[in-house]
């Protein structure tokens, strides 16, 4: 891709201003969510160990 | 059914499936982003703006199927109580709200070029409006209680409830006079649309659709695990009524 035709591409036939926030929207939102879930999901595994850690009996 | 709501085969079963549907989600959505961006027509109307379609109708769709799905395990949670039903419930909706808002936000900034306003408070609009809010009411009723359990038969009714504005959104454009297009793939007679942007269309709400099962899981996983962690840390604190 040449440089005229890239910046072409970046003006989205003068609808950047639209096109790119709405790409950059759905990205932030849905890698945001999956990476929230994960860092949920981790703490209660943390968690869960922590508990364990101390009294063994309740390990499951 | 009641064969999967074992917590622990669930989580087998999660974690067999997990990696695949991760790395089919991010196939589909690196395809669907490629023919989004690089391999489709500018449309003859709308310019370069028709690339937002492929972000705001996949993720309109999602609003709706993520809602029908919370709708479906509400009820198989209040008439057959199937335990992982309330998990499902729970965990899906905070995903449903993101959905919709990216459908809200998205959609605004399309109507911007094309409408000329960022928002019309017509029948498509305002109904899905409704719906994030519904979103909002069901997230907020589920974890208003210390019992999680407590909070979920009111958080299934709400969602039952609140299912009647599904079928409303998905007419709204044939019901009312409205600035929103009509539906062109969903309909009577099959898709208007060009194959060249049906593609990315299709390839964007099938990757949206496996990202949604890889969250939920991720997030059933989690409520799952909260709820085993509140028994231990009661059994800690009630020692003598855990020996008896």
């Amino acid at each position: 891709m040449t440089t005229d035709s890239f910046q072409t591409f970046l003006d989205m036939g003068g609808y950047a201003g639209f096109v790119w926030p709405a790409y950059a929207l759905a990205a932030a939102i849905l890698v945001g969510l999956l990476f929230v879930s994960l860092r949920q999901l981790r703490k209660a595994e943390a968690d869960l160990e922590a508990l364990g850690a101390m009294r063994p009996k309740a390990r499951t | 059914m009641h064969r999967f709501a074992n917590p622990a085969r669930f989580q087998r079963i999660a974690n067999a499936v997990l990696p695949w549907l991760a790395a089919t989600t991010a196939a589909l959505l690196a395809l669907g982003i490629y023919f989004a961006l690089f391999d489709s027509p500018a449309d003859y109307q709308q310019g370069e703006t028709v690339r937002i379609m492929y972000v705001h109708v996949p993720a309109a769709w999602m609003a709706l199927f993520v809602y029908t799905c919370i709708a479906v395990a509400s009820a198989v949670a209040l008439i057959w109580r199937h335990p992982l039903a309330d998990v499902a419930a729970r965990a899906a909706s905070p995903i449903g709200a993101c959905f919709t808002f990216l459908a809200l936000a998205s959609g605004s900034l399309w109507g911007k070029p094309m409408w000329g306003a960022w928002w019309v408070w017509d029948a498509r609009l305002t109904s899905v409006l409704i719906l994030f809010f519904l979103y909002l009411g069901h997230m907020a009723l589920a974890r208003a209680f210390d019992d999680p359990t407590r909070g979920a038969r009111s958080a299934a009714i709400l969602a039952l409830a609140g299912f009647v504005n599904v079928p409303i959104i998905k007419f709204s454009v044939d019901w009312w006079n409205t600035l929103h297009q009509p539906a062109s793939i969903a309909r009577m007679g099959g898709p208007t649309i060009d194959p060249s942007m049906l593609l990315p269309l299709l390839l964007m709400a099938l990757g949206f659709t496996t990202l949604f099962g890889v969250i939920l899981l991720l997030r059933m996983k989690t409520e799952l695990l909260s709820a085993k962690l509140r028994a231990a840390q009661m059994a800690r604190l009630q020692p003598v009524a855990a020996v008896r």
